[in-house]
């Protein structure tokens, strides 16, 4: 009866195989670790690598099986593997379809802390010099509302935000009212150190659903020597606040950011562990910034940031633990790293893209009505460099700065994409452009990569992750649950 | 129990003006017939009573429990069946071949698996047919289907379409779905095929302009890796037409389940296919991953196909674990509870078809029974050693 052909009758000759793009870096004594267009990860020996460069594989040899399944080939007739990968990218490249969902308003910068990490703030009791006056926060409103995203969000920044609350309310109450005409969605958060929390204040994010985000450094000591302010109570303030907005708010109200300093590096245990006591989510144990942490040398950089990543890296393992004695914890930066790699979700995150979140990530209303293209252009700034100032409120709209030259020169010189030593780079999938910081650093948008320590610390970390996903099913079990898978 | 769902009457009379091929419905001797298709059901001399009282002038007799044979003059058309069909109730449907009498249960209204046969015909030859393929001109089968329709009741929950390819004529084919979504607007309708139509993009777009409210394409994918799938249905290029086919139905909206029969050849690498398809479709609406029903081309190949479903049992897991860790809906069909690991328990869906569903004596000291799938009772059934009652 039935005519059946064997397997063998199925399989393409290599002449009729080509090789879809991939990335690939050696990882060791003849082995590669291999990304393909989206950003899968496979590894492979120097001979199979060579092998799958050459074409030289057929069915049923196990290579021809994991090179085909990881879309490396394809056959020549075929659409499939190459319309999967487009589909693939255009999913992950969606974030694109938001433009500039993120608007920083700096509505004074004035405050009371005086930490040396910060460069902008001020001390000082003249509210018409550092205060951002009402017709620059309007005319930053209608800018914000011109983006086309269906929801922004609203970042109260300073200086310490609080020292201007008034003008925070009015412009809550004047998004509100634009966002039922415009019917765009708004969501309201604002930066703060909680110094100058009341329970009136309280009540107003309650009532109005905004959230606040807080600095946390660490242990009483580390944080009060970070943040210094009179009365060097910043960490008994900090804490009671991030209380007392739980209790008012709701847990998934309030967020903390820890800024890592040299003292931080060997506390990685008891920072984590004061996150904990709050009862927080999760901690995202941030770099050291180049803007604060004076730029040093070099080779002296490239000393901490592997110093950063050992850092880093005890406090995932830390934060692992945690989680299999039982309590759920994350870690931010890794949950963020792990979406990007375990899943096609388009992850927009300003810092962490390509093309990079500048001006069509974010933009950032200085209180005297300058423009930005990140908040850490706004802290160049302050330093005399405005390779970040896109304009002014009082001359620009949405559209002169978004579409200015000075941004389209930035995120176009930075494209990961096609940036030398990024471009091939394995990890290119999952990283991103970061024009303000090789900017800082190099003085240079796109970078050099090999001196760039954003670069050490991104590969380190990814490396990291890939290995505990790899190397311990428990670990990765809990990773995967960062990614939402 | 397997039931016949085909056979031949002992007589067909009274058609000497009829097409060759009719629909009938099974009416109660009670209710007035109300098409030309409805037969009053007789399986008794008080129901053939009835039938003449309740003014039926067509018959449908099964079984020969009736005393004196009908008078032909009392109807004007009567059919007989043997009483092996007693299973036949009111409500259902045949379809009959009156020059040979050979006729099929389309429909039967107390059955949760209708399922209708479009065609014989296949572009793939899998190795596992449970309906091995045929090159015929059976296009007259869609039309049996048009016609049979407007006879279901308009409270089914659902219907299936199955073959061979039910797209072999896919513009006649269309005609009937969207009959379906005029007639039977509240029905659920599955499609049961192998999606390489739906490389053709005008395919796809007469698919969705159907706009059918709900309706999916059920697609096997075999594997990640083209030969591999192409080996099992025999038809080289089959896999590139079948994703593209899912991609384009999804990129217009339409619903897709994603369906992998567990054999020899795709049960060892169930748990990479998973893998491949949580990253690469995680997009399509169900995954359902079948145990295989021994019967048609499973049997003449049943040396390179059969593994003992406890044999993946691993794997299975895994593979449901995978897809269900990133949210997608899975489903696993056919295989009974004591062979699969206790995790994926939530999964496994009683999915056998009623005319062809049994349990063996084991199960009879199970506690699962109730909840379980149980075993194909069709072509060859073999057993796995892994069949044991759970208590």
């Amino acid at each position: 009866m039935a005519r059946f052909a064997n397997v063998e009758a199925f399989g393409s000759p290599s002449g009729e195989l080509t090789l879809l793009p991939f990335n690939f870096e050696r990882t060791g004594n003849a082995q590669f670790l291999v990304s393909n267009m989206v950003g899968d990860f496979i590894r492979l020996t120097e001979d199979e690598i060579n092998n799958v460069i050459d074409l030289k594989l057929k069915p049923g040899d196990g290579l021809y099986e994991r090179a085909y399944a990881a879309h490396l080939i394809t056959g020549t007739q075929q659409k499939a593997q190459q319309q999967l990968l487009a589909l693939r990218l255009r999913s992950r490249m969606s974030f694109l379809r938001e433009m500039t969902p993120l608007h920083m308003f700096v509505v004074t910068l004035r405050c009371e802390h005086s930490c040396p990490y910060c460069q902008v703030s001020r001390q000082s009791t003249d509210r018409s010099r550092f205060d951002m006056s009402e017709t620059t926060a309007q005319r930053a409103l209608d800018i914000a509302f011109e983006s086309k995203s269906s929801r922004i969000k609203i970042e109260f920044q300073g200086g310490e935000p609080l020292l201007n609350f008034g003008l925070i309310q009015k412009i809550v109450q004047a998004a509100n009212t634009k966002s039922t005409t415009r019917g765009k969605q708004v969501d309201f958060v604002i930066a703060t150190n909680l110094a100058l929390l009341n329970t009136s204040i309280l009540e107003y994010c309650k009532a109005n659903g905004v959230l606040l985000s807080t600095s946390l450094d660490g242990p009483l000591d580390l944080h009060n020597k970070n943040r210094p302010r009179p009365g060097g109570n910043s960490y008994e303030l900090a804490t009671s606040g991030i209380r007392r907005a739980q209790e008012a708010l709701g847990k998934d109200r309030v967020g903390a950011l820890m800024t890592t300093t040299e003292a931080s590096l060997d506390r990685v245990d008891e920072i984590i562990d004061e996150y904990l006591k709050l009862g927080l989510e999760g901690i995202f144990l941030r770099p050291l910034s180049p803007f604060g942490f004076a730029i040093k040398t070099k080779q002296y950089q490239r000393y901490d940031t592997k110093r950063w990543l050992r850092f880093f890296e005890q406090g995932l393992r830390r934060i692992l633990d945690i989680n299999h004695k039982g309590t759920p914890f994350r870690e931010f930066y890794s949950a963020l790293v792990l979406t990007r790699m375990l899943t096609d979700k388009p992850i927009g995150y300003v810092d962490l893209r390509s093309p990079a979140g500048i001006g069509i990530g974010a933009l950032v209303y200085n209180y005297d009505g300058s423009v930005y293209a990140s908040d850490e252009g706004r802290m160049l700034a302050e330093t005399g460099d405005n390779a970040f100032r896109l304009g002014h409120v009082d001359t620009h709209d949405y559209r002169s700065l978004v579409l200015s030259d000075t941004l389209i020169e930035a995120i176009s010189a930075s494209l990961t994409q096609c940036a030398p030593e990024c471009s091939d780079c394995v990890f290119e999938s999952h990283c991103g452009a970061n024009p303000v910081h090789h900017h800082a650093t190099q003085g240079d948008m796109l970078g050099i990569k090999p001196l760039s320590d954003f670069c050490e610390r991104q590969k380190g970390t990814m490396r990291l992750l890939l290995e505990i996903l790899e190397s311990s099913p428990k670990d990765a079990a809990i990773l995967r649950q960062w990614a939402g898978i | 129990m397997t039931l016949p769902l085909f056979g031949i009457a002992d007589s067909c009379e009274g058609f000497a003006r009829e097409p060759s091929r009719i629909v009938v419905r099974l009416k109660s001797p009670d209710t007035e017939p109300c098409d030309d298709s409805d037969f009053s059901l007789v399986k008794s001399t008080v129901d053939l009573i009835r039938s003449i009282e309740g003014k039926h002038h067509s018959i449908f007799v099964v079984g020969d429990s009736l005393d004196t044979p009908v008078s032909p003059s009392l109807f004007n058309r009567v059919i007989s069946l043997p009483a092996k069909f007693d299973y036949l109730d009111t409500g259902d449907i045949l379809g009959i071949h009156i020059p040979t009498k050979k006729f099929r249960t389309l429909f039967r209204r107390s059955s949760r698996h209708n399922s209708f046969l479009v065609t014989e015909r296949c572009n793939n030859y899998c190795l596992m047919c449970s309906q091995p393929p045929k090159d015929i001109d059976d296009n007259w089968i869609l039309s049996e289907i048009k016609r049979s329709l407007p006879l279901i009741p308009k409270s089914t929950p659902t219907l299936t379409f199955t073959g061979g390819e039910p797209l072999s004529d896919w513009t006649d084919f269309i005609g009937v779905i969207a009959d379906c979504r005029d007639l039977l607007p509240n029905t659920a309708i599955q499609v049961l095929t192998n999606g390489r139509a739906f490389a053709n993009s005008t395919i796809v777009d007469a698919w969705k302009a159907i706009g059918h409210r709900s309706l999916i394409a059920a697609i096997p994918v075999y594997a990640a890796v083209d030969y591999l799938h192409d080996y099992v249905v025999q038809a080289k290029g089959a896999f590139d037409e079948t994703i593209l086919g899912i991609l384009k139905l999804k990129d217009r909206g339409q619903r897709v389940e994603v369906r992998v029969v567990l054999h020899a050849h795709t049960a060892p690498i169930i748990a990479e296919t998973s893998r491949w398809i949580a990253r690469n479709l995680p997009f399509v609406d169900h995954v359902a991953l079948m145990g295989m029903e021994n019967t048609g081309f499973a049997l003449a190949n049943e040396k390179s196909l059969w593994i003992d479903p406890i044999d993946y049992r691993e794997s299975l897991c895994e593979g449901v674990q995978t897809l269900a860790a990133i949210g997608m809906n899975v489903s696993v069909y056919n295989l009974p509870l004591c062979v699969l690991e206790r995790s994926i328990w939530p999964y496994a869906v009683q999915s056998i078809s009623d005319w062809k569903n049994g349990y063996v004596e084991e199960c009879t000291k199970c506690i699962e029974r109730s909840r379980c799938s149980g075993l194909f009772t069709s072509g060859r059934p073999r057993q796995s050693r892994g069949i044991s009652a759970i208590r």
